[in-house]
């Protein structure tokens, strides 16, 4: 059976930093998974998780997002961004640890858009659906993964990213 | 390059119901582990909760979910083992839920947190969708996983599971 379900890389932070780079991605893939599992006691009650691709920090990013944080519900987009938010837009982790699991869409072709689907769950704060934009149609080779406001992410925090095939 | 998605092993329910899905003996040789359910049980009503509880510990859970039942979204957040729902036995015949487990850094020394997504969509008036975060307040590295339904009724015939194992080297 052809293996279609591939680790690219993966990280396990030793000490606390603001965000996480996977670079050199190959185009070798049809689609990524990036999985975060974050622990430790960080407040990033300012800091929502994201992502930019290529090193892009023009406003080139969308997202639309559906959140619960335990009592309520809500949603939220915001359009002409600098970073996609793909994970929840108010993070207490609380000495917990959260989950934010991130599906990256054709990410290597060059003719269309990039799109994202994500998850991410805390069940300290929130639990939140996340869709994204990226405008570029060049193919993503890097991803770097952090807070929205530069905050650290914890020591032992873990970060995957991996590659699915089509057939 | 080694196969990194694997199925470890699958439950399908037999005639006659039963109480609990489990996975025993779950090696520790991944990094994460995916739990994949198509499943309907006996209570008589149109949909259920169902739970999860690891290495057969009913303590120590806490819930946070996001729903959409019937039209009407909110969000709660109570210490319990559910992590989802499914459909019961009032719900349209042949409909199953669905619902989705993914547990990462199942071996590690630090608590649990799970993402699950699940539905109950079976034409009714009344259907259900929650986005589940959960967290296991354990050490203990993960070697057993047990589904059983909120309300102690049997999970019916043909309900399955797949616990997938995901390594990532």
């Amino acid at each position: 059976m052809a293996i279609t379900y591939e680790p690219i890389a993966t990280t396990t932070l030793a000490t606390a930093t603001t965000d996480v780079t996977f670079s050199t991605i190959s185009g070798s893939y049809t689609d990524l998974i990036l999985v975060a599992n974050i622990t430790g006691a960080e407040n990033l009650s300012s800091g929502a998780l994201s992502c930019r691709f290529n090193s892009d920090t023009g406003t080139n990013y969308s997202q639309t997002n559906i959140e619960g944080n335990g009592i309520t519900a809500a949603s939220a987009r915001a359009s002409n961004d600098n970073r996609m938010i793909v994970g929840s837009p108010s993070v207490d982790i609380g000495n917990h640890a959260m989950t934010n699991i991130i599906n990256i869409m054709g990410y290597s072709n060059t003719t269309t858009y990039k799109t994202v689907l994500s998850r991410s769950s805390i069940a300290a704060s929130q639990v939140a659906a996340l869709v994204g934009l990226w405008r570029s149609t060049a193919a993503i080779t890097s991803i770097t993964y952090g807070t929205y406001n530069s905050q650290t992410l914890s020591a032992g925090s873990t970060f995957t990213l991996y590659g699915i095939k089509s057939a | 390059m080694a196969n990194t998605y694997e199925a470890i092993a699958t439950v399908e329910v037999g005639s006659g119901g039963a109480a609990d899905i489990e996975f025993t003996s779950i090696p520790g040789t991944y990094t994460d582990l995916v739990v994949k359910v198509s499943a309907r049980n006996a209570r008589a009503d149109v949909i259920d909760g169902f739970q999860i509880s690891f290495n057969g510990d009913t303590a120590s859970y806490a819930r946070l979910e996001l729903y959409n039942e019937s039209g009407a979204i909110g969000s709660e957040s109570i210490a319990d083992r559910r992590i989802g729902v499914i459909n019961s036995d009032t719900a349209t015949s042949n409909t199953f839920g669905s619902a989705e487990i993914y547990i990462p850094n199942y071996t590690s020394s630090n608590y649990k947190s799970l993402s699950t997504d699940s539905i109950t969509e079976n034409n009714d008036s009344f259907n259900a969708m929650w986005l589940t975060a959960n967290l296991w307040s354990n050490t203990a590295a993960i070697t057993s996983i047990a589904l059983t339904t909120s309300t102690a009724n049997n999970w019916v015939q043909y309900s399955t599971a797949t616990l997938y194992g995901i390594k990532n080297s």
